[in-house]
């Protein structure tokens, strides 16, 4: 059940029960949601509508992705029973014009029009707080009773000696070329160096991928990141791991660039740098001191499980604050800000599932615990996996590469997370997340009926797995008793 | 061929790798058998623990080996240490490959923490064996001690709680220390049990904090992709019925670990899940190894990648068709029925192997060699062979297995590490 508030009937005329700077996925979300509830709700963004998600971000390089994923299939028709077409050539105008098109069609969802028209105020602008309680915003003072702050973040430009001097692309620029670079350095091994080199490769780009850490994806599971590495090598992109970029310069046409790895030193030359080493959240200029909220320019705006800041009428959410940087996070968010912004809510967002992906191929999702984060504290956790190679519809598909891995408390049917690879891993973790969020224990999985064949058969066989595995333990306890 | 006969053989042709790959000057021992190679400590301590076993087999006598092993010791207690990168080791560990003539350090190498463990279960091993009062096996235990207490095992944490793979000296420490279950049980025990300069406990707890205990294939086991992480620190440890709390925590041990891990390598070759066609029931073992190195090339439609020497594992793989004989051979103790089985249809498939009696690093029949066999590791590689004496002896008589039962460190180090029960 929820509350609802009167637009119209405010005790403060002119006030806005929730006044929101940033439009990116939590602060839509957030809109919407109070917006709907009747709340008198200001947006206010300085940019686009919509963010860094939907025009430089998740959007843009899934549109990209699947292009790429495209032509991969082409030169491995061979692998499916199909024929290599002949003369294939990449036309990467058509790649970034679909994409061009898709992202153009996605922004009018959530057009100023259709916000203005849904019954919130969008105001064009860079935001300031005034006070406490106000922000100014074009020359206008909005006032509020409560608000959100959810700029978003920004890339960080890596303290690289001469790569700013050089130029260098970003996720914020690198769905603007025109031209496929012949070769390119990727520097960063997370979510987006991975998958837009991979992408990249794909489209007959000579990638250099190069991460300063011993894995890619540094938080991942290490048969993920093995799976991942293996998979990259394979669309033939020359890696280069535990390995920092000291320098780059210009030489001629070429960016050249050095590289170190322990005592090993070598040099690259590109056509261009991708730099994909993480984001710095936006604080700056919206002088948060005025309002009492607390931040850190590196580690942005400190929230409490409920997301609230230092002010305690003023919220923060998405990028400017949290630790792990996706959408779906943002969107949470939104959400219990609106809960507990407006309506007395106590929801808090650790007690969110919330799973995330890598858009790879294949990808790597995950939801809930890591089995070290388990094992940090004293949780016993078996894991149950299943390869996808075991999995009928994986096979006639071509798609046998990845796992299953189901992290659950030994000794009971609590699942604790999971990680999938496979060529649908986004897809394939709901399954896991809904039964976590729903707190369904594990063997309730097994008993699911599936249509046949599918790729998320491996949950279930997984699940059957621990069924038959706690079958089992129980069996030997009863044959110790007997023989007792 | 009867069994007996048959490993008669196997272990007698491994050993002879040791005399032949021997520098007789200084002990130091070739990592594998091509022209110039360099000596790796870890083929020396191999070597060390070999020379007993040639001992019982009547292949070395007693003064023979308890000679070799002697001038093995002399040289590292002789060789330079310091943090130059011109010397032979630093803080008691050795780098991991040297000139086998001067002894110094090659390539650039790392200071390597595992490859000198390897180093001293060998100096354990002949300090354990060579008992005798006579002025060579009393100087060997001597040296030993005063070897294995020169080891500055906790230096090698660099402040952390794991220990760093390596340290050199144009770098210092490497970035990453030792995690997830592999090898260096016995790195981790013999720093345990070091009577000087040992590891703390919380290292060892460190280490085991990045365990994953998985059901695959449907057996439950401590997950480890290449077959050697579960064989090479039980070539002197041997831990049947022993348990620290972790496997006390799932009721198994980690001999029994390795049982499953041969029949998940097995389970994953009946698989064949990259559709090589070469595995099966007899044709398994996915370990480190050498490979044909080839790059990527398309074989029968299909793109594959052929990787030079790698820890090759399942069932995540990396997989690129290559098998490891000497990685099933190596599974004698686990699995004798199922490892002679193997090895027996490999000397069928590879006669010539006879000749030598030598295992070759690994097979890929689904790349390109010399013959419709397609591609085979040339000549051989010391920690194959060495691996294959001790395992093929542990299994005969439990020679090693006992011998490192009385070693002090070793039982020190697993105490240590909170090991109980069993012959402990």
């Amino acid at each position: 059940m929820t509350a609802s508030l009167s637009r119209r009937g405010s005790s403060l005329p002119g006030r806005y029960h929730l006044l929101i700077v940033g439009a990116g996925p939590a602060g839509l979300i957030a809109a919407q949601a109070a917006v709907r509830r009747g709340a008198k709700v200001a947006l206010i963004e300085r940019d686009l509508l919509g963010g860094t998600c939907l025009h430089k971000g998740c959007v843009p390089s899934k549109v990209i992705i699947r292009t790429s994923r495209l032509y991969r299939e082409m030169r491995d028709a061979e692998h499916l029973g199909g024929r290599v077409p002949s003369g294939i050539e990449v036309d990467f105008p058509a790649v970034m014009g679909r994409m061009r098109r898709i992202r153009a069609r996605l922004s009018e969802r959530v057009s100023a029009e259709r916000l203005a028209t849904s019954g919130i105020d969008v105001y064009f602008g860079d935001a300031r707080f005034a006070g406490p309680d106000s922000v100014t915003v074009d020359g206008n003072v909005l006032r509020f009773k409560k608000a959100l702050v959810a700029t978003g973040a920004r890339p960080v430009r890596p303290p690289i000696a001469g790569l700013e001097e050089s130029g260098y692309l970003t996720y914020e620029n690198v769905f603007d070329l025109t031209e496929c670079p012949k070769r390119l350095l990727v520097i960063g091994g997370g979510p987006v160096g991975c998958e837009l080199a991979q992408a990249f490769a794909r489209l007959g780009t000579r990638v250099t991928l190069v991460q300063d850490e011993p894995m890619f994806l540094g938080h991942e599971e290490r048969d993920a990141a093995q799976l991942l590495s293996d998979a990259l090598a394979r669309d033939g992109i020359e890696i280069h791991l535990d390995t920092q970029t000291t320098r780059v310069r210009v030489e001629g046409s070429d960016k050249v660039a050095d590289l170190v790895h322990d005592d090993a030193q070598r040099t690259v030359s590109v056509d261009q740098i991708l730099v994909g080493v993480g984001t710095i959240p936006n604080v700056e200029g919206l002088n948060l001191e005025a309002a009492g909220v607390a931040y850190d320019s590196t580690g942005g705006i400190p929230v409490d499980d409920f997301l609230r800041t230092t002010n305690p009428c003023i919220f923060a959410a998405g990028d400017v604050c949290a630790e792990n940087k996706f959408p779906h996070i943002e969107t949470a968010a939104g959400r219990i800000v609106v809960e507990n912004a407006l309506f007395l809510g106590r929801q808090r967002l650790s007690a969110e599932v919330i799973p995330w992906c890598t858009f790879t191929d294949p990808e790597i999702a995950h939801v809930g615990m890591y089995v070290n984060e388990a094992r940090q504290r004293n949780i016993p956790v078996k894991t149950f996996t299943v390869l996808m190679h075991e999995v009928d519809r994986a096979i006639t598909d071509g798609e046998e590469e990845g796992f299953v891995k189901v992290h659950v408390r030994e000794g009971t049917g609590k699942i604790l997370g999971a990680t999938v690879v496979a060529s649908h891993a986004g897809d394939l973790i709901n399954e896991i997340s809904l039964a976590m969020s729903a707190g369904v224990d594990f063997h309730a999985l097994a008993q699911v009926n599936q249509p046949y064949p599918t790729q998320s058969q491996a949950i279930r066989m997984a699940a059957s797995a621990y069924v038959e595995s706690r079958r089992m333990s129980v069996g030997a306890w009863l044959m110790t008793k007997l023989m007792l | 061929m009867l069994e007996d006969e048959l490993l008669d053989c196997l272990g007698h042709g491994a050993f002879r790798y040791f005399v032949d790959a021997v520098n007789p000057a200084n002990g130091l021992v070739a990592d594998r058998s091509r022209k110039d190679c360099p000596a790796s400590i870890a083929v020396v301590g191999f070597a060390l623990s070999a020379y007993t076993v040639a001992v019982e087999r009547g292949w070395l006598t007693r003064e023979d080996a308890a000679a070799r092993t002697l001038v093995t010791l002399r040289f590292f207690e002789a060789s330079a240490q310091g943090s130059t990168p011109d010397m032979t080791g630093y803080k008691g560990f050795y780098y991991h490959f040297l000139d086998l003539q001067s002894g110094k350090r090659l390539w650039q190498c790392e200071v390597s923490p595992i490859d000198t463990a390897l180093l001293f279960a060998g100096v354990l091993t002949a300090a354990a064996y060579f008992n005798d009062a006579t002025s060579s096996e009393v100087e060997i235990r001597a040296l030993a001690r005063e070897l294995y207490g020169r080891i500055d095992w906790d230096w090698a944490r660099n402040g952390k709680a794991a220990v760093a793979q390596g340290w050199k000296p144009e770098c210092g420490f490497l970035h990453y220390g030792w995690q997830g279950y592999n090898e260096a049980a016995l790195l981790y025990i013999l720093g345990l049990g070091s009577p000087t300069h040992p590891l703390p406990s919380l290292s060892y707890v460190a280490w085991t904090a990045t365990y994953q205990w998985e059901r695959i294939y449907g057996c439950d086991l401590l997950y480890a992709g290449p077959l050697f992480v579960h064989q090479f620190s039980h070539a002197w440890i041997d831990f049947r019925k022993i348990q620290d709390s972790f496997m006390r925590e799932k009721g198994s041990d980690y001999f029994q670990n390795s049982c499953r891990a041969v029949d998940v390598q097995r389970e994953y070759a009946r698989r064949d899940p990259n559709e090589y066609g070469t595995y099966g029931p007899d044709c398994w073992g996915l370990s480190a190894g050498d490979g044909p190195g080839l790059g990527t090339m398309r074989v029968r439609g299909r793109e594959r990648r052929f990787f030079e020497y790698v820890a090759r594992g399942v069932p995540f793989g990396p997989d690129d068709g290559t098998i490891a004989p000497g990685a099933a051979l190596a599974s004698l103790p686990f699995a004798p029925v199922l490892a002679l089985s193997a090895v027996r249809h490999f000397l069928e498939q590879y006669p010539e192997w006879e000749e030598s009696w030598q295992l070759p690093s690994g097979v890929n029949p689904a790349a390109p060699g010399a013959d419709s066999r397609g591609w085979i590791s040339e000549g051989s590689y010391g920690l194959d062979q060495g691996l294959a004496v001790l395992m093929i002896e542990n299994y005969r008589s439990g020679l090693i297995w006992k011998l490192m039962r009385n070693s002090p460190p070793i039982r020190l180090g697993l105490k240590r590490a909170g090991f109980r029960g069993g012959w402990l």
